[in-house]
């Protein structure tokens, strides 16, 4: 059998990754997707556009985030040095703005003049309200019913910031249901708005994109590690919903010798039906763009997915992890609830970092493992987001489950 | 006696005989199951009788992202009370007991199609007399199943938009068979309407790319409209509004009123008649 050379030429130019991938779009939107296709090609390569890129991310975003040696909670468990990757610290406090930045600079370059998104925690709804707020680009948030609920910080956020927000009722108002009515938006708006996706799914050119504009991630922490430990790490680990904070962590260590996790979200337990395990349940199928894999039924009916944390409660994931799993490249497990919450209260108490629930599910994963981990294993985390949103959440689940 | 003729012959010999008639034909949309398999099949059985020349029959999605709100209700009231990709097809076997003429393209999106397996339902599609195939969200680049589809005798048809250019029209174009739907508005179904002058130039522009016949669709809900559309296309496609009478003729726990087949019947009925 051929080994690959490499894991890092994905997507061919059709924009598939072995058979996930791809432009599963209505014709409407065909010309569109090739045309962010060219502009963003141009970009990768155009040193200006690099150039304005590094100087917001550097001295907007505040660019690098630390890579933080997490001693504490290193030493309560007892096997593997934990490093937290502070994507926290970023402005609007998580890993979103990295992509939105990037994708804004490209919504300018190609003269759009209204920005649409959607948003399932609002992490990314903030983040891009806020380049839009910078740029003076209108823009328009969809996000489900249920989500405005439990993230309601975020949604005053993007109002402040001036964002429009429109609330989406159809399915379980969650994510899924606020991509459909984005694309809806689209279609009908396609000469002036650009589609500002927030993770590393869609179609191509979109989870190539987004993981280049997230990469900045892995390949600071790179460099970082050599700093702290003079060498690479041993296993880097990240929570998934879409995937774009694992994807931008992972990517620059693909060709190295690092074991690289992904924690799904279990919600109540993959038995119970009620997660969102796309990986770990799912099955291969073609939505919103992309073929990956996706919770659905036996007729290909979409499910819809559950956690208690908004930004992983989608049924679907970017198709470089369908691929990335498929080929054995990297491990997918699962983390529930429960596990989550555990989690974010030990982070909390023993490092003083209130961590966001997505973030919270990789936590929960490394205290699962680290102990049986020799004590020279160097871990990275991506500390994708803080939790200040999710506090209103947390307390209703402790009230809930006392 | 001659053969029946089935798959693309059956879309050609529609068409020739409209041209025939000198008169646009109409493309009636229904979603499978909508709101129920038994009101749902009836419908679909005095469909012809109405004044449908071509049928394109919904397959339900739980996300249909191309659609507005009335089909997206119109397929989730279907999902609810067990429509299925099998019970699609079963449909349509039992209307070609009574039919042999018309044609029917299954119109929806790639996923259901792909968990079925391509191969698969493109030959069980043909066994129950399906000609055709609109699936939304597979665009010329992704073609695989355009290939299953000509080998069983059937049409892909394609979809062409206003923001279809003429550099990317040949791409569109060239695998088309049966006909070319072209979608009149930037927008999903059931909402804004094209004026005519912007439908005959975008129309002069794909004549210039293909021969055949073009199906008009979007935004068309009146007998007007229809009339004035019909003039310049070989057929038109109607389908929200026949998605929302069944919507108005709906008790109140969502089963269908007894005037349900007929409210969308008469519609039918009223739209075809100004096609002469």
């Amino acid at each position: 059998m051929n080994q690959l050379n490499t894991y890092m030429d994905g997507p061919d130019e059709d924009g598939h990754f072995g058979i996930f991938g791809g432009r599963y779009v209505a014709e409407t939107l065909m010309p569109l997707i090739l045309e962010v296709e060219r502009a963003y090609n141009e970009a990768k390569t155009d040193e200006a556009f690099q150039a304005e890129l590094k100087g917001y991310l550097k001295n907007y975003v505040g660019r690098p985030s630390p890579l933080y040696f997490a001693e504490r909670l290193t030493n309560k468990l007892g096997g593997a040095k934990v490093y937290f990757k502070r994507e926290d610290l970023n402005h609007t406090g998580a890993h979103k703005v990295n992509n939105c930045m990037g994708q804004i600079l490209l919504a300018r370059k190609m003269g759009k003049k209204r920005v649409i998104a959607e948003t399932g925690a609002g992490m990314h709804g903030v983040a891009t309200a806020t380049v839009c707020a910078l740029f003076d680009i209108p823009c328009t948030i969809y996000m489900g019913t249920t989500d405005i609920d439990r993230q309601s910080p975020n949604v005053s956020r993007m109002k402040m910031l001036g964002a429009e927000i429109v609330p989406v009722t159809s399915g379980t108002g969650t994510l899924k249901d606020a991509m459909n009515d984005a694309l809806r938006d689209w279609v009908a708006n396609v000469e002036t708005t650009y589609y500002l996706i927030g993770t590393v799914a869609g179609p191509h050119p979109y989870p190539a994109m987004v993981r280049d504009f997230q990469a900045v991630i892995g390949e600071e922490t790179r460099a970082q590690i050599m700093e702290h430990e003079g060498r690479l790490p041993d296993s880097v680990i990240a929570c998934i919903g879409g995937g774009s904070n694992a994807m931008g962590l992972f990517y620059p260590f693909l060709d190295d010798e690092v074991r690289i996790i992904a924690v799904e979200a279990s919600g109540e337990g993959i038995e119970t039906g009620k997660h969102a395990a796309s990986l770990n349940a799912g099955a291969p199928g073609v939505l919103h763009g992309n073929r990956t894999f996706l919770l659905q039924n036996e007729d290909g009916q979409i499910i819809d997915a559950h956690s208690v944390s908004a930004g992983l409660d989608y049924p679907g994931i970017g198709p470089e992890h369908a691929w990335l799993h498929d080929i054995g490249r990297a491990e997918y497990v699962s983390i529930t609830d429960k596990e989550a919450i555990d989690a974010f209260q030990v982070c909390t108490r023993l490092e003083g970092i209130i961590p966001a629930l997505e973030s919270a599910h990789a936590i929960a994963h490394t205290i699962k493992i680290a102990g049986s981990l020799a004590k020279d294993h160097v871990m990275v985390l991506n500390m994708s987001g803080r939790g200040d949103k999710d506090m209103d959440s947390i307390s209703a689940y402790l009230e809930r489950n006392s | 006696m001659s053969a029946e003729l089935i798959g693309s012959a059956r879309i050609a010999k529609r068409f020739a005989d409209l041209k025939a008639e000198g008169r646009a034909g109409l493309a009636a949309f229904i979603t499978a199951g909508d709101p129920d398999i038994k009101t749902s099949s009836a419908i679909l059985k005095q469909l012809p009788d109405a004044g449908a020349d071509i049928i394109e029959l919904g397959m339900p999605f739980s996300d249909p992202m191309a659609d507005g709100p009335a089909v997206q209700a119109s397929s989730q009231r279907a999902l609810d009370n067990g429509a299925s990709m099998i019970k699609t097809l079963d449909m349509v076997r039992i209307f070609r007991q009574g039919d042999s003429v018309t044609p029917i393209i299954l119109m929806g999106y790639f996923n259901p199609v792909y968990v079925y397996g391509v191969e698969k339902f493109v030959a069980d599609a043909a066994e129950a007399g399906v000609d055709g195939f609109i699936i939304v969200d597979l665009p010329p680049e992704e073609s695989e199943m355009r290939e299953p589809v000509e080998n069983a005798g059937l049409s892909f048809i394609y979809l062409a938009t206003p923001t279809t250019d003429d550099e990317r029209l040949p791409t569109v174009v060239e695998h088309a068979s049966g006909f070319i739907y072209y979608v009149s508005v930037t927008g999903v179904t059931g909402t804004s309407s094209a004026a005519t002058a912007d439908i005959e130039t975008a129309l002069a522009r794909l004549r210039r790319h293909s021969d055949l016949p073009i199906t008009v669709g979007f935004g068309i809900r009146t007998a007007e409209q229809a009339a004035e559309i019909g003039k310049h296309a070989e057929a038109i496609a109607v389908g929200s509004a026949f998605v929302n009478k069944v919507a108005e003729n709906l008790n109140e726990d969502g089963t269908a009123k007894d005037s349900c087949a007929d409210a969308v019947l008469d519609l039918v009925r009223e739209i075809s008649s100004g096609l002469t």
